[in-house]
This record gives structure tokens, sequence and C-alpha cells, in this order.
């Protein structure tokens, strides 16, 4: 049975330009010791799910059950096995990293002593032994992440739901990440993840859903998703665009679709279902055209056309700003 | 390795206790960390006390009695009526650093947070009245009263305090930054506190002001926290009732607002998330 078990979830927000269907009905469930990325761009409602599975807001209707507990029957319950990381770090600017963590395991209702042995155990698992003494206010984005995230691992929970984890972090402090959630899932925890970052449900997800517009509109393995769209895409870079017609004319020839060109007018894309096949045939009949290229190849799909491909839009279009995420996220 | 299933349940007492302490101590660190607002607690006290007892004091005859004398209650209620709106703000910039989301996710008390808020707050106040006082006694205040009348004064000024703390931080929880509540404050607390007793007689005021001022519950807090000290003049208490009966009138104010505020927080704090 599923360690999360969500159905027909719906939340609505007013706002100034009418109410905001930030969760329209949305199902979702979690095999237990796996993880589950919630894919999709800003404004989609993944703050929304993750903040009603840990309790924080109450669906309009709906129901969600985590490790067999209601979570608005008896959500102190709830509490009591879930680790929570937030899209933005909640920590205390005024306590040292290791006041932190005292002061959740003690919330979580620690001994006093096992607080700080594990306060201690945290800072060393996520190499925050300079920072672990000074108050956080002086910390740079990741290592306050770090905190954060270290704050909701205290007790080793069940269920780790981390919201956008590696947003604004580099990529070394990002890897570095990846590497502990991928050492607690070994561990046997399981994960509920958000992220608009199609690698990162990529390399960590057991399991995706897309999200868009508050429901799930795909759910499956990266390759299962990836398969919906067909097997490879050729791709080709022109010198010249203008000859631009010309070449998708072409691709269109041994295309299972029509072309899409970027926005310079040199980048021209199909998806096709035999790609070695259909690229030696593409080169042959450009060359025969004396169109020439900067480059040419074929390439998987990636889950960015997966993205376009389900909901007719990028992964991309944070600049919305009724976006309910938006709205209710803060600005920093 | 899951540690969760061996997590201690706890009665409903000792998790509120240990959970507004810890709470309670967190934010003292702050206060201990954050010398700005140490200034505001300490500094800003002694210069009510000195700007106002030798400026005025000159000035503003009240009769029977010396202007310090008269002055001192009116300052400890103004100080701290400001202290505690460091309640709101403070609960406003928790919601906004996002630590209230970490804190409802945890299994505790539901009300340690408010508990924790209130205590803090109350120990700040507490802090500034101590300064406040020596000030005045460096100035020539005296209380003119027996020692239990003196403490049930200071008790009676930080027992206000607290339920007003109680107020603000159910404000704090509802306005979209900790700027409206500085802001708010000023506009409304300023008007309530001068338009009353706490710096001059109100039958110095004109009319509509000085009904205001009479019906106004910092008047009675000033007036009963004077009568407390030893430090009314000879003039006669305004004939209204809140002003006769300060005590009742005080006791009324603090017990409403504690029996409705701290339901409304703790109902207010069950649903609230970052913004």
């Amino acid at each position: 049975m599923s360690i999360i078990e969500a159905t027909g979830l719906t939340k609505t927000y007013k706002s100034k330009s009418g109410p905001v269907h930030a969760l329209a009905g949305l199902d979702l469930a979690v095999p237990r010791g796996t993880v589950k990325a919630l894919l999709g761009p800003n404004g989609a409602g993944k703050t929304t799910v993750v903040k009603m599975l840990t309790t924080l807001i109450r669906p309009d209707s709906g129901r969600a059950i985590v490790d067999g507990i209601d979570v608005v029957q008896d959500p102190k319950a709830v509490r009591r096995v879930i680790g929570v990381s937030g899209q933005y770090a909640a920590v205390d600017e005024n306590l040292t990293g290791f006041e932190n963590l005292v002061m959740v395991g003690r919330l979580y209702h620690l001994g006093g002593t096992a607080a700080k042995r594990r306060a201690h155990e945290l800072i060393d698992l996520f190499d925050l032994t300079e920072a672990g003494n000074r108050p956080v206010k002086g910390f740079s984005g990741g290592m306050r992440r770090r905190i954060d995230l270290a704050g909701a691992l205290v007790i080793n929970p069940k269920i780790l739901f981390l919201d956008e984890p590696t947003t604004g972090l580099d990529p070394r402090s990002r890897l570095a990440l990846w590497g502990v959630i991928k050492q607690l899932v070994t561990d046997g925890t399981t994960v509920l993840l958000t992220t608009q970052y199609l690698e990162e449900a990529d390399q960590l997800a057991d399991d995706i859903a897309v999200i868009d517009d508050g429901r799930v509109i795909a759910e499956g393995t990266s390759d299962q998703l990836k398969a919906q769209i067909g097997g490879h895409r050729v791709v080709v870079a022109l010198i010249d665009a203008g000859h631009g017609p010309a070449a998708r004319e072409v691709l269109g020839r041994y295309g299972e679709g029509e072309p899409t060109v970027s926005g310079d007018g040199r980048g021209i894309e199909v998806a096709v279902g035999d790609g070695p096949w259909a690229l030696q045939h593409v080169l042959a009949d450009l060359g025969a055209a004396g169109i020439g290229l900067h480059d040419a190849g074929m390439r998987r799909p990636t889950l960015d056309d997966v993205f376009l491909k389900l909901t007719g839009h990028m992964a991309d279009r944070a600049a919305e700003g009724d976006a309910p995420d938006l709205a209710l996220g803060k600005a920093k | 390795m899951s540690a969760a299933s061996t997590l201690p349940t706890w009665n409903p007492l000792t998790m509120w206790y240990s959970d507004g302490w810890t709470v309670t101590k967190r934010n003292l660190t702050k206060i201990k960390r954050s010398p700005d607002m140490l200034v505001f607690a300490v500094i800003q006290p002694i210069m009510f006390v000195l700007l106002f007892s030798q400026v005025y004091g000159g000035a503003i005859q009240v009769q029977g009695t010396d202007y310090t004398q008269f002055l001192m209650a009116g300052i400890f209620a103004q100080t701290v009526v400001f202290g505690s709106t460091f309640s709101g703000s403070a609960m406003a910039q928790d919601l906004k650093e996002g630590i209230i989301d970490r804190f409802r996710s945890l299994p505790m008390s539901g009300s340690a947070v408010l508990i924790g808020r209130t205590n803090s707050d109350l120990a700040l106040n507490t802090i500034s009245m101590v300064i406040m006082m020596l000030t005045g006694l460096a100035v020539g205040w005296r209380v003119n009263s027996s020692f239990p009348e003196f403490m049930a004064g200071i008790g009676l000024l930080l027992l206000f305090s607290y339920s007003f703390s109680w107020v603000m931080a159910l404000l704090g929880m509802m306005v979209t930054s900790p700027e409206v509540i500085n802001n708010a404050s000023f506009l409304i607390l300023f008007p309530l506190t001068f338009i009353s007793n706490a710096f001059v007689p109100s039958d110095t005021l004109p009319e509509p002001l000085r009904t205001f001022a009479e019906w106004n519950p910092v008047s009675s807090l000033v007036q009963a926290a004077r009568e407390l000290f030893g430090n009314v003049g000879t003039a006669p208490v305004p004939d209204v009732w809140t002003m006769q009966h300060p005590f009742a009138t005080v006791l009324i104010g603090i017990s409403v607002m504690l029996v409705v505020f701290v339901p409304l927080c703790i109902r207010k704090f069950a649903s609230i998330s970052s913004r």
C-alpha cells in the first residue's frame, strides 16, 4: 500500500484578479520507500500539495492519507513521522546552526541530550562544522538550505518532503544535496520532492508526476514519459537562416509530426520513428539541396519535450504574475 | 533506522510547558543577539523619563504633587503598551521568514509559539520597567505607598502588557508584513497613549479630547498605577466610572483581552503559513 495517498485535493485562493484554483482535483500515490517527483512550472500547485500533505494548509475538498493517518483529522500524528524542508529555508537567523537543530529536536520531544547528539550528527553529515557555532544570519544561501534540510532529518523521518530543495544552490551544492537524498532513500526513507528542474527529477525520482494547473497531467517513470512522445529526435542547425523553410520541408518528410523551429530560425527539430535512418536521409536531402549545416544529430527526448507535448507550453513560464505559487510565495 | 516510531508521547501539559519554554528561550536568544532591540528596550525608557521629567517638569503644574511623581506611571504605561507591539511585528517577521512553517510541521503544542512570544516580550517589558524605575528614582521619583501596593502596581502594568501582547500577536498573524504592524501601532498607539492622563491631567484637555481621555483604558491603567505607587495629587478624579474604578476597569480589560484573544490566536496559528 502507498505511504502517501491523496485523492481529489482542491484548493482555491482568492486574489485580486478572481479566484485562483491552486489545486483542481489532484490525485497522488507514493509507494513506501520510493522517490516521487512533482514536476511542474511555477504556479502549477506543487507547493500547495506539499503544504497540504505536511498539514500546513487544509484542502477545500479531497482527502490525504500520510502513513495511514488522515492529515486533516490528526495533523499532530502526521507531524511525528514526517520531515519537511520548504521552498525557503525555515531557520532562525539569530540562532547558530547547532542551536537551530537542537531546538527542532526539542520540539520533536527528544530529550536534551538526544537532541544535542543528533544535532552534532547532522552537522557532521551536512559538513556544517564551521557554520555550526555562528548565527545563521551570516551564512550563504546554500548553507542555510543545508541547515534547513538537516532540520527536516532530525528524527530520521519515515517520509521526507522537499519543496524545490536545490533552488538557488550552486551546481556543487546541488550535487552534494542529491548525494544526501540518494543515501536517505537507500536507508528506506520515502521522499516526495518538487522541482522545476527536469534533470533533477530524472536524477532522483523513481516516478514522476507532471503537474500543471493544479492537476496531475501525466505520471510514470522518466523513460515512460519520454516514450510517450516517440523515440528519437533529429536536430539540425543551419548556417543560413534563409534556408529555414526548405530545411523544414526536408525534416517534415521523415518526421512524425510538424518540425519545430528555434527562435533564430536556424535550429530545426523533428520527432522521428527510426533515428539513424531518418538522420541519414535528412542529411542526404539537405546536402542535395545545397543547404549548409553548423551541426546535425539525433537525441533522446528530454522531459522538457514531454512537458511541451503534454501542456502545449514550455516549463518555464515563471513570468506569469497570476501563478498561485508566485502569489503565495514571498519575494526574496 | 527510523527514530520516528520511538518518539515519546507526552501528555499535553508537559508538552505545553516544555515547548513553550523552548520557544521562549529561542526568542530570548534573539533579544540577546540583536543589540538594536536591547537598545530600544533600555535606552528609550531612559530617554523618555529624562526628556519628559526635565523638559516638561517645569512647565506642567499638577495639583498637590510635582510633575515627576505624576509622570512616572504614565511613562510606565506608555512604554509597556508600545513594548507589546513587538509581539505583533515579531509574529509577522517569523511568518515572513518561514520559521512558522517549520514550527507548524513539528508535533509541538499548538500554543507554544504564542506562549513563547508573549513570555519573551513580557521579559523584555520587565527589563524596560526596571530601567525606567531606576531612572525615575535618579530624577526624584518616590514611591509613597507600601511594598505590596508597589508590587501590585508593577504587576498590573506587566499583566496589562502581557494581555495586550496577545492582541498584537493576532494582528501580527493577519498582516502582510512586519512593517504594517510598526506603522499601524505608531498611528494608533500614539494618540491612544497621549490623549490620556499619562502625561498631563486630563481636565486640561479641550473637548472632545477630554471625554476621550477620561474613558480611555490607558487612563484607567495610569490612574490605577498612580494610586498604587502613591503618586496621585490632590486634584479630584474625573467623575466617570472607568476613572472612579480604575482597578476594576483594568482587570476587566485584562480579562477580556485574554479570554477573547488567546483562543483567537491559537485558532489563527493553526491555519497560518508563510506567504
